[in-house]
C-alpha cells in the first residue's frame, strides 16, 4: 500500500465530515434526506460482511459445510437478543472456533 | 468547575460506555493489519490519519484483493457518507466557531461522539462552550482507537492465523448492525447490499462490489422512503 491512498482516504473522511459543518449554518436536510441517510450502514456495512463468510478463499460460493456461516446465525441470534455488542462479536467468535476446532 | 471543563469532562463521562465494544474492535484492526503484512507504522499511520474503523477496514479489505486506488477511494467515500448527516444535525450548534474549532471538531467527529454530543447539545442548546462536550468525547474515541490499535498491533505478532480473526471483520460489523435487525425494512436493505455483493465480488470489475452493493440498497431504501411518504 502506497502512504498517498492512505492520505487520500484520510482526506475523503475528513471532507465529509468537515463539509456540513463548514457550509451550513443550520441543519438543512429534509427528513426524507435524512430518513435515507439513516439506511447508510445498513446498506454498505453487509457488502464487507457477506462475502468473506458466503465466498471460499478462489471466490465460489461456499454454502455446505461452512462454519462461518451457520457461527454469523448464531451471532444474528445473540445480537437480535441482547442487542449487546461485545456479546454479538464474542458468541460468532466463538461458535465459529467450536466448528473449527471441536467438530 | 470552569464551564470548558465541566463540558469536556461531561463529553468524557458521557462517550465512555460506548467505548467498551471499539476497543476490541481496535484490538481486531491492528491484529488485521499485520496479518494483511502492511506493517505497524501504517497500520497506526491509517488509525491516526482516517480515524475511522469502518474506513480503515474497507482500506484494508480493498487493498488485500488488488482493487485500483479509484475504486478503493469511493468505496471508502460510501462508507462514510453517513457523516454528511451527522455534520448537518451538528452544523446549528457549531456554526459560530472558529474555522480551526471547526476542523478540529471535524477530526474527531465519529459515530459514538456524535451520538453522545447531539444529544448533549439539544438539551444544552445555550452553553456557549457545549463544543467542549464533542471534543471531549471526540478525543477520548480518538485516544482509545490509538491505544487498542498498537495492542492489536503487537498481539497480531503473536496471535496465529489458525484462528481465523479475518471472521471476526465479518462479525464487528454486524455487531453493529445490531440495532437494525429488529426494523424489517432495514432487514431488506441489509440483504440486498448483501447479496449484490456477494454475487458481485467475481463478477463486478474492479473490485466495485461494495460501491455497487451500497448504492443498490440505498435505491431499494430510497423507494421504501417514497412509498412510505405517499402513504402519509
Amino acid at each position: 500500500m502506497h502512504w498517498s491512498l492512505i492520505l487520500y482516504c484520510g482526506a475523503i473522511t475528513f471532507l465529509t465530515r468537515f463539509s456540513m459543518i463548514f457550509l451550513l449554518k443550520k441543519d438543512v436536510f429534509n427528513n426524507k434526506t435524512k430518513k435515507i441517510l439513516s439506511y447508510v450502514p445498513a446498506a454498505i456495512f453487509p457488502a464487507i460482511i457477506f462475502p468473506p463468510i458466503f465466498l471460499d478463499k478462489s471466490g465460489s460460493l461456499d454454502l455446505e459445510n461452512n462454519p462461518k456461516i451457520l457461527a454469523a446465525i448464531f451471532a444474528i441470534i445473540v445480537g437480535y437478543l441482547s442487542k449487546n455488542i461485545v456479546a454479538t462479536i464474542f458468541a460468532g467468535l466463538i461458535t465459529y472456533w467450536f466448528l473449527i476446532f471441536v467438530i | 468547575m470552569n464551564d470548558k471543563l465541566k463540558n469536556l469532562s461531561r463529553g468524557i463521562i458521557d462517550v465512555s460506555p460506548l467505548m467498551i465494544p471499539v476497543f476490541p474492535f481496535g484490538i481486531i484492526y491492528g491484529v488485521i493489519g499485520m496479518e494483511l503484512g502492511i506493517g505497524a507504522y501504517m497500520t497506526v499511520g491509517l488509525s491516526i490519519i482516517i480515524f475511522g474503523g469502518a474506513s480503515q477496514i474497507v482500506l484494508l479489505q480493498l487493498f488485500s484483493g488488488g482493487a485500483s486506488s479509484l475504486v478503493t477511494l469511493s468505496s471508502v467515500a460510501a462508507v462514510n457518507s453517513r457523516h454528511l448527516l451527522y455534520g448537518a444535525v451538528l452544523s446549528e450548534y457549531l456554526s459560530k466557531l472558529k474555522i480551526t474549532w471547526k476542523i478540529i471538531l471535524s477530526y474527531v467527529m465519529v459515530d459514538q461522539a456524535f451520538a453522545v454530543s447531539n444529544t448533549y447539545f439539544k438539551k444544552n442548546k445555550k452553553n456557549k462552550n457545549k463544543h467542549y462536550h464533542l471534543l471531549g468525547a471526540g478525543f477520548t474515541c480518538w485516544t482509545i482507537w490509538q491505544i487498542s490499535t498498537v495492542l492489536g498491533i503487537v498481539l497480531g505478532s503473536i496471535v496465529p492465523e489458525e484462528l481465523g480473526l479475518s471472521f471476526t471483520i465479518s462479525l464487528t460489523f454486524l455487531a453493529l448492525l445490531i440495532s437494525d435487525f429488529r426494523k424489517f425494512k432495514n432487514v431488506v436493505v441489509m440483504f440486498i447490499s448483501g447479496i449484490v455483493a456477494t454475487i458481485g465480488f467475481n463478477t463486478i470489475p474492479f473490485k466495485a462490489y461494495i460501491i455497487v452493493a451500497a448504492l443498490s440498497a440505498l435505491v431499494i431504501a430510497t423507494i421504501i422512503t417514497q412509498i412510505e411518504t405517499q402513504k402519509k
